[in-house]
């Protein structure tokens, strides 16, 4: 599979919404908000027109956000409890993390919320997908979406052959393991991952040192935020870079979106073309 | 002689303690080998992280020790010291700028360059409120002065950066650290770093003389409006240096020129070179601390200098309580 047909695949719930637009339910909530990064997104996918009214201002940070392009065309919240209870919504989205306060005062005001949990495997991304496409009523877009998420994944699981070491290294020297949706991705695109190797099955600060005698074959780190950081130097550390190391998109690499299927085969591709142009 | 001999091996023994205490656990033997080979993981670590590691040590250890006995020789007072006068924390603010504006980046010795200006704005302003003799009571005050907004504009400056990271390393302008640390900040603190250690050896002399008095000093041929310029400029050389690559590490100054002055018969001269040698024993022995008591935590090596360094300077406190009512 060619990564034309992937972008394909990403677009191909986007077209199965025109059609199935025109059959939302009748309980279907015609005013949405989301709070949360993860939930703008899947939202912004599969929302009907009009449907979503807000997503957070998170949503059009580059950084953070695949789909800041998209959202840059939706009205964003402050994430206030107030100023989304103004909107009037009708189904508020977020996320497990998204803070309690808010969440049980627009609770407290009557107004649904859903939580969508945390994507840490890529079942659980298919998974996501189809609970989002009930909550907005668009089921058969979001059945549409995971199906071809799932037969894409296992498209480029079926492609690895062996499996180097690779090491996710972030500011501070920050890494994840298996048990993340990061680490999932390093998993299907052909990598053991070397945070999991030294203990660190969730997540875990790794000290040089210890990145260093791991040895690993890749190390991959995240782009740089403006300004300088003491953090963000840490990865341009002579030491650091001797090792091979590409940096990631890491906007592809937060949420449960299709946009997982672009980290895998960026991912891959850098595997194919060398490693250092993993960061094209 | 005794004193050079005894300080030069403490100096080299913990230089070798720097590089083969750390993280990877490593015979002595595997890690000096691996550090002249380079083979491996192992040689990697010797010689772009530790072997940096320990030499920065060194160097802001021997600054800030040099520093502290100049400043203490020239104003006649052991409460002089770049931390607490607030030098070090104006060195920051200078470093921090440097970094969020882009300078440092730009021009590869724009930060310390930056730090130095930073502490020399410092300096100038100490040396115009304490005046010739520095008195206890108008040190401390300014010093807390200039610290104190040196240190909120570093939070301020780092509180504004679009960076998410950089808030939360106001912890390490404060209180310094070589976690790390790599051979490019061994390179920018270099030159200037030398700079400072030239400029301030050459004031044995002239503060040998000061002791006797301004008036005698001058009779005796010191040039003391000289003498005073080459202190500025090599404290801020040396503090700058320091400060930009390891943060502000505070007490270095006053703790060891206090323990090494009944050794040298208070000979400012003699205390230059000692308070050197004796800073970069005591900043590597805190590094080493560091990374033996909390490995994982990232402790700042402030922390350990306050540690030694607070009660010491306390008790130098209530001794010139008298000169300060």
């Amino acid at each position: 599979m060619h990564r034309s047909d992937i972008i394909r695949g990403l677009l191909a719930p986007v077209v199965a919404l025109a059609i199935t637009g025109a059959m939302a339910k009748a309980d279907t909530p015609k005013r949405v908000v989301s709070m949360n990064l993860c939930t703008d997104q899947l939202a912004m996918m599969l929302a009907e027109p009009g449907q979503l009214l807000a997503v957070s201002q998170v949503a059009r940070d580059v950084m953070s956000s695949a789909m800041a392009a998209e959202a840059a065309h939706v009205p964003t919240h402050s994430s206030a409890a107030e100023e989304v209870y103004l909107l009037k919504p009708d189904l508020v989205l977020a996320g497990t993390y998204t803070s309690r306060a808010s969440v049980n005062m627009l609770r407290r005001l009557g107004i649904r919320v859903e939580k969508l949990p945390i994507a840490t495997s890529l079942e659980q991304v298919s998974a996501n997908m189809r609970q989002m496409g009930a909550w907005l009523g668009q089921d058969t877009a979001a059945e549409t979406m995971a199906a071809e998420f799932e037969r894409a994944v296992a498209e480029l699981r079926a492609r690895v052959t062996d499996r180097p070491r690779a090491a996710l290294y972030y500011a501070n020297g920050y890494s994840l393991g298996d048990q993340t949706l990061a680490g999932q991705i390093l998993l299907a695109a052909g990598y053991a991952n070397v945070a999991t190797e030294l203990g660190h099955a969730y997540g875990g600060n790794l000290a040089l040192e210890q990145l260093v005698m791991a040895a690993p074959d890749l190390v991959i780190t995240g782009e740089k935020y403006p300004g300088a950081s003491r953090s963000e130097e840490l990865l341009d550390h002579p030491a650091v870079q001797a090792l091979a190391t590409a940096s990631n998109r890491g906007a592809d690499w937060i949420c449960g979106t299709p946009y997982v299927l672009r980290a895998i085969t960026d991912l891959q591709g850098g595997l194919q073309h060398g490693l250092q142009e993993a960061s094209q | 002689m005794r004193l050079a001999l005894a300080l030069l091996t403490l100096t080299a023994l913990m230089f070798i303690a720097s590089l083969t205490i750390g993280y990877t656990p490593a015979t002595l033997g595997q890690s000096l080998t691996a550090l002249v080979s380079g083979d491996g993981p192992l040689g990697l670590v010797m010689q772009e992280i530790r072997l940096p590691r320990a030499i920065l040590g060194l160097m802001v250890g021997a600054s800030l020790g040099l520093s502290g006995a100049a400043m203490q020789g020239y104003l006649r007072n052991p409460l002089a010291e770049p931390g607490i006068i607030g030098v070090s924390a104006a060195s920051a603010l200078g470093a921090v700028l440097a970094l969020q504006t882009g300078f440092a980046a730009g021009f590869a010795l724009g930060l310390p360059l930056a730090a130095l200006a930073g502490a020399l704005a410092a300096v100038l302003l100490i040396m115009m409120l304490a005046g010739p003799r520095g008195s206890s009571l108008t040190l401390i005050l300014a010093g807390i002065a200039i610290s104190a907004l040196a240190t909120a504009l570093t939070s301020l400056v780092l509180n504004l950066s679009p960076n998410p990271f950089a808030a939360s390393e106001i912890v390490f302008w404060m209180l310094g650290s070589l976690d790390d640390r790599s051979f490019s900040h061994v390179w920018i603190a270099l030159p200037f770093t030398l700079a400072g250690w030239l400029a301030l050896s050459s004031l044995g002399r002239g503060l040998d003389a000061l002791t006797l008095g301004e008036d005698a000093a001058a009779a005796m041929g010191i040039r003391i409006a000289r003498l005073r310029l080459i202190l500025i400029l090599g404290v801020a050389a040396c503090v700058g240096a320091s400060t930009a690559v390891a943060g502000a590490i505070g007490f270095v100054g006053l703790v060891v020129p206090h323990i090494l002055r009944r050794f040298v018969a208070a000979r400012p001269s003699q205390l230059l070179w000692a308070s050197a040698l004796g800073g970069a024993v005591l900043v590597m022995a805190a590094d080493i601390a560091v990374r033996l008591i909390f490995p994982e935590k990232d402790l700042k090596l402030g922390v350990i200098m306050a540690l030694i360094g607070a009660p010491l300077f306390l008790h130098l406190i209530y001794r010139t309580r008298e000169e300060i009512a």
